[in-house]
């Protein structure tokens, strides 16, 4: 309990005191995550909402429990994967990503993209499936029945972008092997977390959580208000 | 709406009375130890014979050394096994152990990248290698965990009279176990602080590094300031929950002739050389 | 007087079953034809390819004089609208649901004309609500309004009036007919209701099993049916 206090204490010390190192932890965990989102929404979104229109599509009974397993990926393997990638030894050492935040985008994509897709195609199939009749006969184009039904399911859709949102930020396995933990350079607030708590700062650990959770809370709260502006409770 | 706030209380005593017997009426005796200690093997090598002597169970909890203090001041741990002298006085003094006794010691090594681009292959002394690490601002990794791996190293930056920071580009400061810490500095090419043990188990995933300090094992190791001692302590029955009967038990074991004897075997088939010393008081009177 | 559709040997079958089958048939331009038959003629069947939603398994059309060969065009398809019985909107307000055939044709959405529509249909109070809130009868007429804003040249009904209460019957028959009045709309509308063909179908069609048995002018089809089958409907009795 005495931990617990001294958390919320100090979180609201840290950041009314506008902590250097703080700041710029905050600062790489939002440039990370936001930039791994944006990736994977723009990559995902559109092949998501591909395969949920489909009418034909080969391959469909192996595709989707594969998206689906995709969306329960461990991250912690992911971020194996990915370092084992980025590694002199492997096939994109070249790049010199690993231990970089470059390279720490690049195992957050990966997480957040089958999450992406597999929620933005049962967004999509979720439609009515009167609609793309009902579209083609006001003379829509295929593609104007594709751009309409993913906007009808864009509640389904903002789902998506929160899940993705909320299993990255919140993601330690991937990012602590990808990235290193490097104080300045790759150090995010969950790897900071690990840390704290390794070195017995209970507190302080707590706080980073609060602070983790702040941030999550206050970008999902701006999602619903976009959420809301459209039209959705 | 009564029962479901009975049964979930009653589900939590039973586990609570639980908490101290295995499910066999095994005891079970918590030890909170560092990971690099863990990581050796020699706990595994070493329990098996303790267990079955005292039909217990030891729940090994491999933290920094932070946290392992930390686990022992709350009174989660009913014994601790960590390297860090001058923190397990401390533990000891504050009342949150009960005493500390020696059990044995290993060594650091710096190691370094075959290409040595601060030339420091052979230094007799660490610091000396550190002061032209610096001098050279050459890569090198740091655990910066709060870790006894971590302190020998902030000690040694001292004694060589150079600052070492994040600020400064060249150094590193991980923040995680000596494990990650040498596979960063693998495959970066970095200078890097470890206890031998570690590095010997490991160095086949270690191609690219190489010992710059230390010498091929603790005997040719002429560096005073990279011995290792570790500490056992058992935690202080006064927190409550704490199986000191058990915990006095391990550290008789531990530091018996018998065990020890164990101890300077480990590692001699795989390595040619053991990984750790004993020194029990035992050991040294005999 | 040019005709809208002209079916020539037209036999639709999903697999081995023969949905659709009319030897000729000719749409005048600027009438209103009503299509009326038990349940399973293939009237909506025949929609279908009136609307381009399905090319005929063999036999052609020819749509304003031209004969349809394979794909149809963008600006054919547009020039055909159709209501459904069901209104699919969208989750928009009701003025977006109507603007969204402008939308589709990059027209400039020219809010006059929304706003016209909107408000022959009485449909201006309900301009920005949600189109989900809506009863059956005024998201119908949310339909109707979006059908007729992009003034399409045929206008198809497939059961449009098919569940909802007189006043409403009665308010979109008016803007039928007064649309097909001033713009000359060809308007084809399939009905179960034999006495909405007769207020409103210039000639009236009884489909029996994919057959077209009678075709005729409303008032002799009614009065003075040629075939046994249409009296028998037009008492009343069913027919299998």
């Amino acid at each position: 309990m005495e931990t617990l206090g001294r958390a919320f204490a100090d979180a609201l010390g840290l950041l009314w005191g506008l902590d250097a190192a703080l700041l710029e932890t905050v600062g790489l965990t939002l440039r990370v995550t936001l930039v791994a989102l944006t990736i994977a929404l723009v990559l995902g979104i559109p092949i998501g909402a591909a395969i949920g229109l489909a009418r034909h599509l080969p391959g469909r009974w192996l595709l989707v429990p594969l998206i689906y397993t995709g969306m329960g990926l461990p991250p912690v393997t992911v971020g194996l994967f990915t370092y084992l990638l980025l590694s002199n030894q492997g096939p994109l050492g070249g790049l010199g990503w690993l231990f970089t935040p470059a390279g720490m985008i690049v195992a957050q994509t990966i997480i957040a993209f089958p999450l992406v897709v597999g929620l933005t195609m049962a967004a999509v199939q979720g439609v009515d499936p009167n609609l793309p009749i009902q579209m083609l006969s006001l003379g829509a184009t295929r593609r104007q029945v594709a751009t309409v039904t993913l906007l009808e399911a864009r509640v389904g859709v903002t789902a998506a972008v929160v899940a993705a949102y909320g299993a990255i930020i919140s993601e330690v396995g991937a990012v602590m092997l990808v990235g290193g933990n490097i104080e300045g350079e790759t150090r995010v607030l969950t790897t900071a977390i690990v840390l704290e708590t390794r070195k017995g700062n209970f507190a302080l650990a707590l706080a980073l959580g609060i602070i983790l959770l702040a941030l999550a809370f206050l970008t999902n709260f701006a999602f619903h208000r976009l959420q809301v502006h459209q039209g959705v409770r | 709406m009564r029962t479901p706030i009975t049964l979930f209380i009653v589900v939590m005593l039973l586990a609570a009375s639980c908490a101290g017997q295995s499910s066999d009426g095994e005891d079970v005796l918590r030890l909170a130890t560092t990971t690099s200690t863990n990581d050796s093997g020699l706990l595994d090598f070493l329990l098996p014979a303790f267990e079955a002597e005292n039909n217990a169970r030891v729940d090994v909890v491999a933290v920094g050394t932070g946290q392992a203090i930390a686990l022992g001041e709350a009174g989660d741990a009913d014994v601790i096994l960590i390297h860090a002298r001058a923190r397990e006085e401390a533990f000891v003094a504050e009342g949150h152990g009960t005493a500390r006794s020696d059990v044995m010691y290993n060594d650091f090594i710096v190691v370094g990248p075959a290409g040595d681009p601060a030339s420091v292959a052979g230094t007799g002394h660490a610091s000396d290698a550190l002061a032209a690490i610096a001098a050279a601002e050459a890569t090198f990794a740091s655990r910066g965990d709060d870790s006894g791996t971590h302190s020998k190293e902030l000690s040694l930056w001292e004694a060589a009279g150079v600052t070492a920071t994040p600020a400064s580009d060249w150094y590193k400061s991980l923040g995680q176990g000596m494990g990650s810490t040498l596979i960063y500095a693998n495959e970066t090419g970095a200078y890097a602080l470890t206890d031998r043990g570690t590095f010997l188990a490991q160095s086949e995933s270690l191609p690219n590094l190489q010992v710059m300090v230390g010498g091929a094992s603790i005997d040719e190791n002429a560096d005073p300031a990279l011995l290792n001692p570790y500490g056992v302590i058992p935690v202080n029955p006064d927190k409550g929950g704490i199986d000191s009967e058990l915990a006095d038990a391990f550290v008789a074991w531990l530091t018996s002739i018998e065990t020890q004897e164990m101890i300077e075997a480990f590692g001699v088939d795989a390595f040619g050389q053991p990984l750790f010393y004993p020194d029990s008081e035992e050991w040294r009177a005999r | 007087m040019t005709s809208a559709y002209e079916l020539t040997d037209i036999r639709h079958s999903y697999g081995d079953r023969c949905v659709v089958d009319i030897p000729t048939l000719s749409v005048r331009s600027g009438e209103i034809l009503g299509l009326v038959g038990p349940s399973g003629a293939g009237k909506s069947t025949l929609l279908r390819l009136l609307n381009f939603l399905e090319t005929p398994t063999t036999g052609s059309i020819a749509y304003a004089g031209a004969e349809i060969d394979g794909d149809v065009s963008l600006a054919t398809r547009r020039d055909v609208t159709t209501v459904f019985q069901r209104p699919m909107l969208l989750r928009r307000s009701v003025a977006a649901n109507v603007r969204i055939g402008l939308n589709l044709r990059g027209v400039e959405t020219k809010d006059r004309s929304t706003e016209r529509w909107l408000d022959r249909l009485g449909l201006t109070d309900l301009a920005d609500a949600p189109a989900r809130t809506l009863s059956a009868g005024e998201a119908q007429r949310v339909a109707f309004a979006r059908a007729l804003v992009v003034e399409p040249s045929v206008l198809l009904l497939d059961e449009p009036t098919g569940n909802l209460d007189p006043y409403n019957v009665g308010l979109l028959e008016e803007i039928v007919r007064s649309d097909s009045a001033e713009r000359g709309t060809t308007v084809v509308v399939v009905t179960h209701d034999v006495f909405q063909a007769r207020r409103l179908a210039d000639r009236t069609g009884l489909m029996v099993s994919g057959r077209m048995i009678e075709l005729a002018e409303t008032r002799a089809f009614f009065s003075t049916p040629q075939r046994p089958e249409t009296a028998a409907f037009v008492r009343g009795d069913l027919l299998m």
